[in-house]
């Protein structure tokens, strides 16, 4: 199998003894076959092992290796080497504070999306007896894209509304959000409603797009909160027009 | 083990500069700027129209000078790029499902732009007759 050898530089940032980030370079021989991911792991097992970022399944389904690769935000386990020049820098992703080296600090987006309660809510609670509560394929059809999300935030360090407002609810939240709004199973959009449909939520959202351009599993996240603009605005005319009608 | 996440320092003014898309995007927004500009243009001609004609004529002067054409030449190229990036997204913004399945995105902006088509032809129609 043909080998080339990159120069690997990436960010390293130690709590301990850093004040600031600073890059540093390993030359890599790369197998035709290798992903960003593997070139880093050689890097851990061979040249440095204090080199530290997180990463599972290694087949773009857990969500964790996302990293900033010359420039673009990446699943490190979905992106071919051979695709690069020979120079390969690799970042954490952007938008979130470096806790050590590659791995990022989740906390401000795991409270955000346990705000937006992806869940499924019942208006009133079903007793197990009741069965299963049961969903045709073409309900499911509706929702499908936004439930395949993988929570790997590649959309929160592609989106530069999330980097200047620390507020901003965010894209991965909010299309879950609407993944759950559009399930034909749930009874919670109103409940959802005073996250979502609030400043912070949806109407941050400038419409880059920059969060569908780089979601891994073609999510369109941005699609989700542009769909939820308008039901929300929806919503709020018919309040006058139909005060009667329920929410 | 000692906890000091390290924030990175994000351009307030300067971070649209770092990619492609984001240069993109601004484009997209500022011809907004563009377009609002122009239809003021528009209003103050109506204003020198009701002035009389000799407001009107220096009105229309100033719009046919070599400033006034160029302004409207990029007027209408960022127009046309208004449009255009408006009519690619209404997929996302509108999809259509029917008989339980989802409107290829191709019909939707196809028929956005046949819409378009539509109604430039009346309205020059209207304008002819």
């Amino acid at each position: 199998m043909r080998e080339t050898i990159h120069q690997l530089e990436v960010l390293r940032y130690d709590p301990e003894t850093d004040t600031a980030p600073h890059f540093q370079t390993y030359a890599v021989t790369c197998q035709e076959d290798w992903v960003v991911l593997d070139a880093i792991n050689y890097v851990k097992e061979n040249l440095d092992r204090t080199l530290s970022y997180r990463w599972s399944c290694h087949m773009a389904v857990c969500g964790s290796c996302g990293m900033v690769v010359n420039g673009e935000p990446v699943l490190s386990c979905h992106a071919f080497v051979r695709d690069y020049p020979e120079k390969i820098r690799v970042e954490p992703l952007a938008n979130f504070p470096i806790e050590r080296d590659l791995v990022v600090a989740i906390d401000d987006f795991v409270e955000k999306l346990t705000s937006v309660k992806p869940y499924i809510i019942s208006a009133e609670e079903r007793p197990v007896e009741s069965g299963e509560n049961l969903q045709s394929p073409e309900q499911l059809a509706v929702f499908k894209q936004y439930a395949d999300c993988i929570n790997c935030l590649l959309c929160y360090s592609a989106c530069p509304q999330y980097a200047l407002n620390d507020s901003f609810i965010g894209p991965a939240a909010l299309a879950l959000a609407h993944r759950y709004n559009l399930d034909s199973r749930d009874e919670g959009r109103s409940a959802r409603a005073d996250v979502v449909a609030s400043n912070p939520g949806i109407w941050e959202c400038s419409f880059v797009g920059a969060c569908s351009e780089v979601c891994p599993k073609d999510v369109d996240p941005a699609a989700a909160i542009q769909q939820t603009k308008i039901a929300s605005t929806v919503d709020y005319f018919m309040r006058f027009l139909m005060p009667w009608r329920k929410q | 083990m000692i906890r000091g996440p390290y924030v990175r320092p994000v351009g307030r003014y300067s971070w649209w500069l770092s990619q492609p898309r984001y240069i993109r995007y601004m484009l997209r927004e500022v011809s907004a700027a563009f377009i609002g500009a122009y239809i003021l243009m528009l209003i103050v001609g109506l204003l020198r129209l009701s002035q009389g004609p000799a407001a009107y004529e220096s009105y229309l002067t100033a719009v046919l000078s070599s400033a006034g054409v160029a302004f409207g030449l990029i007027t209408f190229v960022f127009a046309v790029y208004h449009s255009l990036t408006w009519f690619r997204v209404t997929p996302k913004a509108m999809p259509l499902r029917m008989r339980g399945k989802a409107v290829p995105p191709a019909i939707i902006v196809g028929a956005h732009w046949l819409g378009w088509a539509v109604a430039s032809l009346l309205i020059l129609l209207w304008v002819a007759v």
